[in-house]
């Protein structure tokens, strides 16, 4: 199963950012205008046309560093979902995450430093789908899945913040 | 609170983004049988009641630079969770913080955030910082860097739970 390879090409990319793109970055990570064209209106607010603001978001996209330009939902608003956590013996990682990560349910496949080496999140319609999925997974790897779904949301949310510069980011 | 079935279909049709396109909300109307001004009214709604949190540029952090990430975990007594939690989260460098259920006796940690970095000596510092902010100096803790990030194998999620696929969790 192939894992994410490091992506120099990204840093050249973040590094040559022009101010307009870390604009577009910083400042429309919410609130997205509400109006027909707002591509057009986020050209206005950023002095550039609304061609430039397209022009630029396929660019940052081709580039991954935006997923998209659309939506976050609370979660349990419009589906159910859990984050679920397995102990996989090191040498069993890799088949153990691919056969996780062949279920359309999961997200956010994660190996992570501790005996709790796997970490994925499971979405589906409702809580008995998305038990049905933690089942055939343990089922199928003959691990058990800690199934740890969300009690309480302390933070709305509102984005990442991108601190351009290293100063601003070690300073607040 | 139900979504009606049109919302549902709303927030589906969004799981993929908006089209870059001059009228992204006429294109989106147009998919799922509504007009243009009934489709931002009724988004503007979602966003007013709470349902879609955030609508916007969604960026990927680990090509972004921030390549050190890590979930930061404490096991807090019940009674006093709730209040490390909003602390936390009112850090700026905290970008989820949640309570979930402790697992005995393979789990016994309860309140969850994550951190993100450039680097892992950065993200170190922080965890320090949230911890003592937090008053969470004397309450067991756990950090889970992230090493890989799995790739899906699986169809991308034809059809079915595209609604689901548009919550953003643990990022």
């Amino acid at each position: 199963m192939a894992a994410t390879s490091p992506q120099t090409t990204a840093t050249v990319a973040t590094a040559t950012l022009s101010l307009f793109e870390q604009r577009l970055l910083d400042e429309y990570q919410r609130d997205l205008p509400l109006s027909p064209a707002p591509f057009a209106e986020i050209g206005r607010q950023l002095g550039v046309g609304e061609d430039d603001v397209l022009a630029a978001l396929n660019r940052l996209q081709k580039a991954g560093l935006i997923a998209r330009v659309g939506a976050t939902v609370r979660p349990h608003q419009a589906g159910y979902s859990t984050l679920a956590a397995m102990a996989v013996p090191p040498e069993r990682l890799d088949e153990v995450a691919a056969l996780v990560g062949g279920f359309a349910e999961v997200n956010h496949n994660y190996e992570r430093e501790h005996r709790f080496n796997l970490w994925f999140v499971v979405v589906a319609a409702d809580r008995a789908e998305v038990d049905a999925v933690v089942r055939a997974i343990e089922a199928r790897s003959g691990l058990v899945v800690l199934d740890l779904p969300l009690i309480e949301s302390f933070r709305l949310d509102l984005g990442f913040s991108l601190p351009w510069h290293s100063s601003r980011s070690t300073s607040d | 609170m139900a979504l009606e079935p049109i919302d549902q279909r709303l927030i589906a049709g969004l799981a993929e983004g908006l089209a870059l396109v001059p009228r992204p909300y006429a294109a989106l109307g147009r998919s799922i049988g509504l007009s243009e001004s009934e489709t931002i009214a009724r988004l503007g709604n979602l966003i007013g009641q709470g349902v879609i949190q955030r609508l916007g540029v969604i960026v990927r952090h680990h090509e972004l630079g921030y390549r050190a990430n890590a979930m930061v975990v404490w096991d807090v007594a019940d009674a006093a969770v709730a209040m490390a939690g909003r602390s936390l989260a009112g850090l700026p460098f905290v970008s989820l913080c949640y309570q979930r259920p402790r697992r005995p006796p393979e789990w016994s940690y309860n309140l969850f955030c994550m951190i993100h970095g450039r680097v892992r000596v950065e993200v170190e510092a922080l965890i320090e910082r949230a911890t003592d902010q937090a008053g969470l100096g004397s309450c067991p803790r756990a950090v889970l860097f992230s090493r890989r990030r799995f790739k899906q194998q699986g169809a991308r999620y034809p059809g079915g739970p595209a609604v689901a696929r548009a919550i953003e969790m643990a990022r």
